[in-house]
């Protein structure tokens, strides 16, 4: 059998490039103070956002971002055929629970922060292979929920390590459509499961950077495209060690990405003002970086070419405990004007 | 930099790139707000013994005065950045372990008060609870064995 | 009052938090593993009758460090096997202790009544 999308081991090229309708993104308040609040739509001024519980505020999140994408891109819900998200929750509750009154067919996915970039390239298949017009997308992590899951109670009294992350509370929705003027997903890279090894749940950039640098590397390969061909290339959560990890892997094969490459959990945050240590994590972190930020450079043509390269850590609190390591993954997205 | 052979390899270099904790600042950090913690404690014995309460019942009156203020400033959202300020310095005096009561208590309120609050309170503290209390029997076991103040050396 | 005895518990207790800061950053145990350690580090300090020596030099500073706390436990359990047997074992320790684990019990439950959890803002 011929896979005439497939090019190289892993990667796709979409026979007619999907279009980016429309994109919306909620995020927190402490977002809110962090240098790209003004992208966003819409900043929060409390994390309960007037519900009774984290989880209640994190899927009242994701259904505004999801209603607030619809009514952005102007097309009639009846006319969206498929709603996929995802997010950190137990069996992916805060999704489940933010769209159960949308009426619209759902798919839950999960790939711990990677999730954005999976439901984009499931999204892109399923409109490529003509199952879907209108695809809704939509990934989404709160601070608080995730750190009662996670890690400890909110009112301990304990030190986060230099090399913690903050995950960013938040949601980014994007609509995937069949026909319009852009941005294109043009190609995409589902990466493989990597692990390193590294079995410190406080070094999650350090976790994931071999997963990034795998999908990074592999994408080039089977594209024949190299660092220079995109004006931006952006991971999802590494961090700033996991970012400077990657520059230093991806040199060691001969990749330089110094110039062009950024990743969303540092520019979410001020690392200085905000004591976010190795900055933004989660998958609402490079869901609102993308729905707010990337998404308007897009639009404005100061980006042209972007690689989306979403990380995940395939872990959790159990696996931490039996002492397991944490294996990482990510997705590569290629959206072009 | 040469490429990265094996996961042993990528540990070193991670934990080259890593920065670790200013543990200096920490241990002053946590030196003066301990020692002010323990000094508190000493001011409310020596006002106790004043009083003409015995040195026991002295002692658990400053357990329990502590507890009561640690909870206070948890329930106030204060205690958490005194923790981040001081580290060691909260965690380590009872006031760390009213705290690690107190924080689930608080999380957990909104999964019940039996299933949240009250099976949840001890999800940090418990541990210290199930350690210190065996530990202390299997002393006083060993000390019925040999029944002797050999071990005791007073 | 006895101001000497205030400085002593201050260094005293200064020193433990520093011992407790020092694990803390250098094994990267997490906190209740820290509390585990340093509780059952006193009930064998004072099993071994140890403890009560740098309680008599220093007061509260050994007292209210969680190795005080385990050095407690210890004392109850020994005392009270000279008097009830090996009933005492199992009475003693939680006996002398009481008045602080259920305080903490106590209070967190008034707590979590009155009060929400908020994010740490910095």
């Amino acid at each position: 059998m011929i896979f005439i999308k497939k090019v190289g081991n892993q990667s796709y090229i979409l026979s007619k490039p999907v279009n980016i309708t429309s994109t919306a993104s909620i995020v927190g308040p402490k977002e809110k103070e962090g240098p790209l609040h003004q992208f966003f739509d819409q900043c929060l001024e409390d994390e309960f956002w007037g519900e009774k519980s984290w989880e209640s505020a994190e899927s009242k999140i994701v259904k505004e971002t999801v209603n607030m994408v619809i009514s952005k891109s102007g097309i009639p819900s009846r006319e969206i055929d498929f709603c996929l998200a995802g997010d950190l929750l137990n069996q992916c509750i805060a999704s489940s629970f933010g769209l159960r009154e949308t009426n619209i067919p759902f798919i839950g996915l999960f790939g711990a922060c990677s999730t954005f970039v999976e439901s984009m390239i499931v999204g892109s298949t399923l409109i490529d292979g003509d199952f879907a017009n209108n695809v809704v997308c939509c990934a989404s992590s709160h601070f608080c929920s995730a750190e009662k899951q996670f890690r400890f109670p909110l009112e301990l009294g304990n030190q986060r390590p230099p090399s913690s992350q903050w995950t960013v509370t938040g949601a980014g929705s994007v609509i995937l459509s069949k026909d319009g003027n852009g941005p294109f997903i043009s190609a995409f890279t589902p990466g493989k499961i990597v692990d390193m090894g590294i079995k410190d749940a406080n070094n999650m950039g350090a976790a994931m950077a071999g997963a990034a640098e795998d999908t990074l590397i592999t994408h080039f390969k089977d594209t024949g495209r190299n660092p220079s061909y995109y004006d931006a290339i952006f991971t999802g959560d590494l961090g700033h060690i996991g970012k400077d990890i990657l520059v230093d892997l991806a040199s060691s094969k001969g990749y330089n990405i110094k110039s062009n490459y950024n990743d969303c959990g540092v520019l979410m945050f001020d690392k200085q003002k905000q004591d976010t240590h190795s900055g933004g994590s989660g998958c609402g972190c490079i869901a609102s970086v993308f729905s707010g930020y990337v998404y308007k450079m897009l639009q404005e043509k100061k980006y042209k070419k972007v690689l989306m390269i979403a990380t995940g850590a395939l872990m959790n609190s159990t696996s931490t405990q039996q002492g397991e390591s944490i294996p990482g993954i990510a997705h590569a997205v290629s959206i072009e004007l | 930099m040469k490429p990265i052979q094996s996961k042993e390899e990528y540990q070193t270099y991670v934990d080259q790139k890593t920065p670790n904790s200013p543990i200096l600042k920490n241990c002053f950090n946590a030196f003066w707000v301990g020692g002010l913690i323990c000094a508190i404690g000493q001011i409310i014995f020596e006002i106790c013994k004043i009083r003409g309460i015995d040195e026991t019942n002295s002692y658990t009156i400053v357990s329990m005065l502590l507890v009561f203020c640690s909870a206070f400033l948890t329930g106030l959202n204060i205690f958490n950045k005194i923790g981040k300020f001081a580290g060691a310095g909260s965690l380590i005096p009872i006031t760390g372990f009213a705290n690690s009561i107190v924080s689930p208590a608080m999380e957990y309120k909104s999964e019940g008060y039996v299933m949240g609050v009250g099976a949840k309170m001890f999800t940090v503290a418990g541990p210290v609870l199930v350690y210190g209390i065996s530990t202390s029997i299997i002393i006083g076991i060993i000390y019925i064995i040999f029944n002797t103040q050999s071990l005791i050396l007073v | 009052m006895d101001w000497y005895m205030v400085l002593k518990a201050f260094i005293t207790g200064g020193i433990i938090c520093i011992i407790g800061q020092i694990l803390i950053d250098k094994t990267k145990l997490t906190p209740a593993r820290i509390l585990v350690t340093f509780v059952t580090l006193g009930v064998i300090l004072g099993g071994l009758g140890w403890y009560k020596y740098l309680i008599d030099f220093a007061g509260c500073g050994a007292t209210v460090p969680l190795t005080g706390f385990g050095s407690l436990l210890a004392k109850g359990t020994i005392s009270e096997v000279q008097t009830t047997g090996l009933i005492g074992a199992f009475t003693g320790g939680i006996k002398a202790a009481a008045g602080g684990i259920s305080a903490a019990i106590f209070f967190g439950y008034i707590a979590s009544l009155v009060s929400k959890p908020k994010i740490k803002k910095q």
